[in-house]
């Protein structure tokens, strides 16, 4: 167990540096920090000042051995943008980001479980059919447009009167597919502070209400994956001796499916939702630049177009991180769930 | 372990739970407290209003501190913390300053104030170039102050629009770890960056960098005559413009700006929301690079050019009317606009002067633009590429994110390339200066002159100008430069970019707007519902 954290561990200082070291090589083509920092009409002498006084005339090995030394007392250097440590930057933005996972992760648990359990115990239902029609949809519509689509109907509100208004019954079908709007379409509104650099929107109501559009169009990419993966592994272990054992034994219906049946349809999703939940934290960028979420997605968009450097390499190193726990952690709890999992790799 | 009712229960939960209740609005009655919520494509960088000499950092200014003049909606001045002024000689213009202003720190305003500001401006890298021409400034008494320029300048009332004064005390000495409270640093956290004093309308309560701004009516400004009612204002930055826009349609927010022209028609049919826009003063045009083609150095060949693009089209259709055509540099109201000159679309006399030129058969060129600065700048180019195609020029068309594409523009990385350009002093000199006139690295002369046009005689006209103090002649040279350059076909120029802005009903926002695009929202007034 010890060897096997020490190891990731280890795992986790490679991962962030290759990732400084890509993302220092590729800086060059990300534009120019000086551009974003002066006015037009700054003069090219200037210029030249401010860019020796960053440093960004040094030869490449100069500014990387620089920058890891720093990296190695947590100092990632200052954003441009923002005049701040980039960790300051990122962890005041992370909260938001974590929020938006969490609620979407809730989402997609309270529903991928049951309908696909149930579309892999009856899939030849029509219900199941639906599931799995709209769910290719769902996979298909890129997120930004799904988000926009929920802003259209549920924020601003949409009006359709293809019916006679004068009459009582075409008003009442033209309420059916008009809605009024009045969710909130952007940004958390007023969060309620709790400790440190994590303020929150699941302290009211109306703090969740700002939730609740953008973490639907999040979930609207993972939760349709997550129903046929649970479907497919569900239909898979139905297929299995042990089942048909149990069946032959006289065991419920119910209780095959939902304890024999479930726990070992789980293992699988377990491992993919753990590594899931990492890209869903990348997955936000376009969710949080559409609602303008002000999480660290956003704050990543917008220190691209300002080519604020500093800023970008560690979101991608903190990104990187992220990645790195959550796969281990994974592999901690399937080592919970499956026994036969040795994590150190040693045989059983 | 999950059973069915577990299930179900959670089902019916999140059921429950989606169609969360909106909370009711309050509806405002006079005494309440008026909030203003304002959505911009970007929040400012900073509250050192010296760090950047940027749009979001003027719209700061004129939130939280006063300029000594501001323009009006026709170009003219209005006295703001200067309340009169007379040209004492040729190089000294003396201002007399308001009396009775304070600071948000409660200090008093002062001339000593105005001095040290200017001074301020001086050592800013963003602001000393269009400061140059001031000498220095003298104290007279209190009230009255003594601008003195090297050399006799017809611009001080325009530069004067950018000194906002400053609290030279607030400013003054050491914050407690030692560092200068004046110092301008672009790049870090600076005293300045983080706490701000001015006289003006609105006091900044709460900041969070990319996130919202808040500002608090200042009790004691001022302008007891000023209309504006509003108590609060929050900014919020929203950089995407469909969502932008939707903030705006489902009443999260009260104005927006800038709207998206692809969603101007939406705005304007919209309920309860109205549209305002206006013909704005950036010039967006094509350099072509008589350095990289020697094509270029015929004037022949770029007046073919400029025959053969049809700047109507491209406003009308791809704009959708959201943009003015345009035949030279200076828009309607600056000094040197010339009314005489217009768009000069004919396409068979584009093909006659290629053929003169000894080019009928064509060439091939590169051309770059950005394709997330200008409005639709990428699909302009496109355009563009596809209307000298009938000249039978071969355009090799690349667009890039601004990020780089400015990169590449100071390498003059490509035959013709696209630029915008808003003259900081809201005159024509400074697109000469900048656009056209022969590239000196040493004197900053033609900076963004991609094109490497190059006519010294232009040039000393221009500079003539600049020491010309009667206005009037001072426009006739202006207007002599534009219709040179139209002849020589310097460049081309496609259009002025519209600005348009969109509010509540309530909201009146049609007075306080202006074509520099900083509204004086000191002076909004909102309608009680």
């Amino acid at each position: 167990m010890i060897a096997f954290l020490i190891k990731r561990l280890f795992h986790a200082f490679l991962v962030m540096f290759i990732i400084s070291v890509i993302s220092f090589a590729i800086q060059d083509n990300l534009g120019d920090p000086i551009q974003q920092m002066v006015g037009q009409s700054v003069p090219d002498s200037e210029r030249a000042e401010l860019r020796e006084e960053l440093g960004l005339n040094d030869p490449f090995m100069v500014q990387y051995l620089r920058f890891a030394k720093n990296a190695m007392h947590f100092d990632f250097g200052y954003s441009y943008f923002y005049g701040e440590p980039t960790i300051e930057v990122v962890l005041r933005h992370l909260p938001a980001t974590l929020e938006l996972v969490f609620a979407t992760t809730v989402l997609i648990m309270l529903f991928s479980v049951p309908i696909g359990v149930y579309s892999a115990i009856k899939p030849r239902s029509p219900l199941s059919r639906l599931f799995m029609g709209v769910s290719i949809v769902g996979i298909s519509i890129p997120v930004f447009l799904t988000a926009i689509v929920l802003i259209q109907i549920f924020a601003i509100g949409v009006q359709f009167t293809p019916f006679p208004v004068d009459t009582g019954w075409g008003s009442w079908l033209n309420g059916l597919l008009s809605t009024d709007g009045g969710m909130p379409a952007y940004g958390r509104g007023d969060v309620v502070h709790v400790v440190g650099t994590w303020s929150t929107n699941f302290a009211s109501l109306e703090g969740l209400s700002y939730l609740v559009l953008p973490s639907i169009s999040l979930a609207s990419i993972m939760l349709p994956l997550f129903i046929r993966l649970i479907r497919a592994e569900m239909l898979e272990v139905l297929q299995s001796d042990y089942v048909k054992f149990a069946k032959a034994k006289g065991i419920s219906m119910r209780r095959i499916y939902f304890v024999h049946a479930l726990k070992n349809t789980m293992l699988p999703v377990i491992t993919v939702g753990g590594v899931q939940i990492g890209t869903l934290v990348a997955y936000t960028i376009l969710t949080e630049t559409v609602f303008q979420w002000p999480g660290v997605g956003l704050m990543f968009l917008d220190a691209i177009e300002r080519s604020d450097i500093p800023l970008i390499v560690t979101y991608l190193m903190i990104v990187g991180l992220i990645f790195v726990i959550t796969n281990t952690l994974v592999d901690l709890i399937y080592g919970l769930v499956n026994p036969t999992v040795k994590l150190t790799g040693k045989p059983a | 372990m999950i059973n069915k009712k577990t299930l179900l229960a959670a089902l019916l939960g999140a059921c429950v739970a989606l169609p969360l209740p909106v909370l009711a609005q309050d509806s405002s009655s006079d005494n309440d407290p008026v909030t203003l919520r304002v959505a911009y494509d970007a929040d400012p960088v900073s509250l050192d209003i010296h760090e950047q000499l940027s749009g979001g950092i003027l719209q700061l200014s004129h939130l939280v501190f006063d300029p000594l003049v501001r323009w009006t909606q026709d170009f003219e001045f209005e006295p703001r913390l200067a309340t009169s002024w007379e040209q004492i000689d040729d190089t000294t213009l003396q201002m007399k300053l308001r009396k009775g202003v304070e600071f948000h720190s409660g200090n008093a305003f002062t001339a000593k104030d105005v001095a040290w500001t200017v001074e301020r401006l001086k050592r800013s890298a963003d602001f000393k170039a269009i400061f140059e021409p001031i000498d220095r400034v003298e104290v007279v008494d209190e009230h009255t102050v003594k601008f003195h320029t090297k050399k006799p300048y017809p611009l001080l009332l325009n530069l004067s629009t950018y000194i906002f004064p400053m609290d030279s005390e607030f400013y003054s000495g050491e914050t407690a770890d030692g560092k200068n409270k004046s110092a301008i640093v672009k790049n870090g956290n600076s005293f300045a960056s983080r706490h701000v004093s001015g006289t003006g309308p609105y006091r900044v309560t709460e900041r969070q960098q990319g996130v919202r701004v808040e500002f608090e009516r200042f009790d004691n400004y001022w302008d007891e005559q000023s209309p504006g009612n509003v108590d609060r204002i929050v900014l919020t930055p929203i950089s995407e413009n469909a969502t932008r826009v939707a903030a705006l349609l489902s009443g999260d927010v009260d104005f927006i700006a800038p709207v998206p022209p692809n969603d101007l028609q939406r705005v304007r049919a919209a309920k309860d929301v109205k549209l305002v826009t206006m013909s704005g003063t950036r010039i967006i045009m094509l350099q072509m690079n008589q350095k990289r083609v020697d094509a270029f150095k015929n004037p022949k060949v770029r007046q073919a050019f400029a025959y053969a693009i049809n700047q109507e089209a491209i406003a009308d259709r791809l704009m959708k009317g959201f943009a003015t055509p345009a035949a030279q540099l200076s828009p309607k109201g600056y000094a040197g606009h010339n009314p005489t000159l217009e768009p000069r679309y004919n396409l068979e006399k584009a093909k006659q002067l290629m053929k003169e030129a000894g080019y009928g058969d064509g060439f091939s060129i590169t051309m770059m633009a950005p394709n997330n600065r200008y409005v639709n700048d990428a699909q302009i180019a496109q355009a563009v590429a596809a209307m000298l195609a009938r000249i039978n020029v071969t355009v090799d068309l690349k667009t890039l994110p601004k990020a780089q594409y400015w990169t590449e523009f100071d390498n003059r990385a490509a035959d013709v390339m696209m630029i915008g350009w808003h003259a900081d002093t809201e005159d024509s000199a400074n697109f000469f200066q900048y656009l056209t006139e022969c590239p000196n690295p040493d004197t900053g002369a033609g900076q963004y002159n991609a094109g490497n046009y190059c006519n010294p005689a232009l040039d000393e006209k221009v500079a003539a100008a600049n020491l010309e103090t009667d206005r009037e002649k001072r426009a006739k040279m202006l207007q002599a430069v534009e219709k040179a350059l139209y002849d020589d076909a310097a460049f081309i120029p496609l259009h002025w970019q519209d600005l348009a802005w969109a509010a509540d009903d309530n909201v009146q926002i049609e007075p306080v707007l202006n074509v520099m695009n900083f509204p004086y929202l000191g002076d909004v007034v909102v309608k009680p519902e």
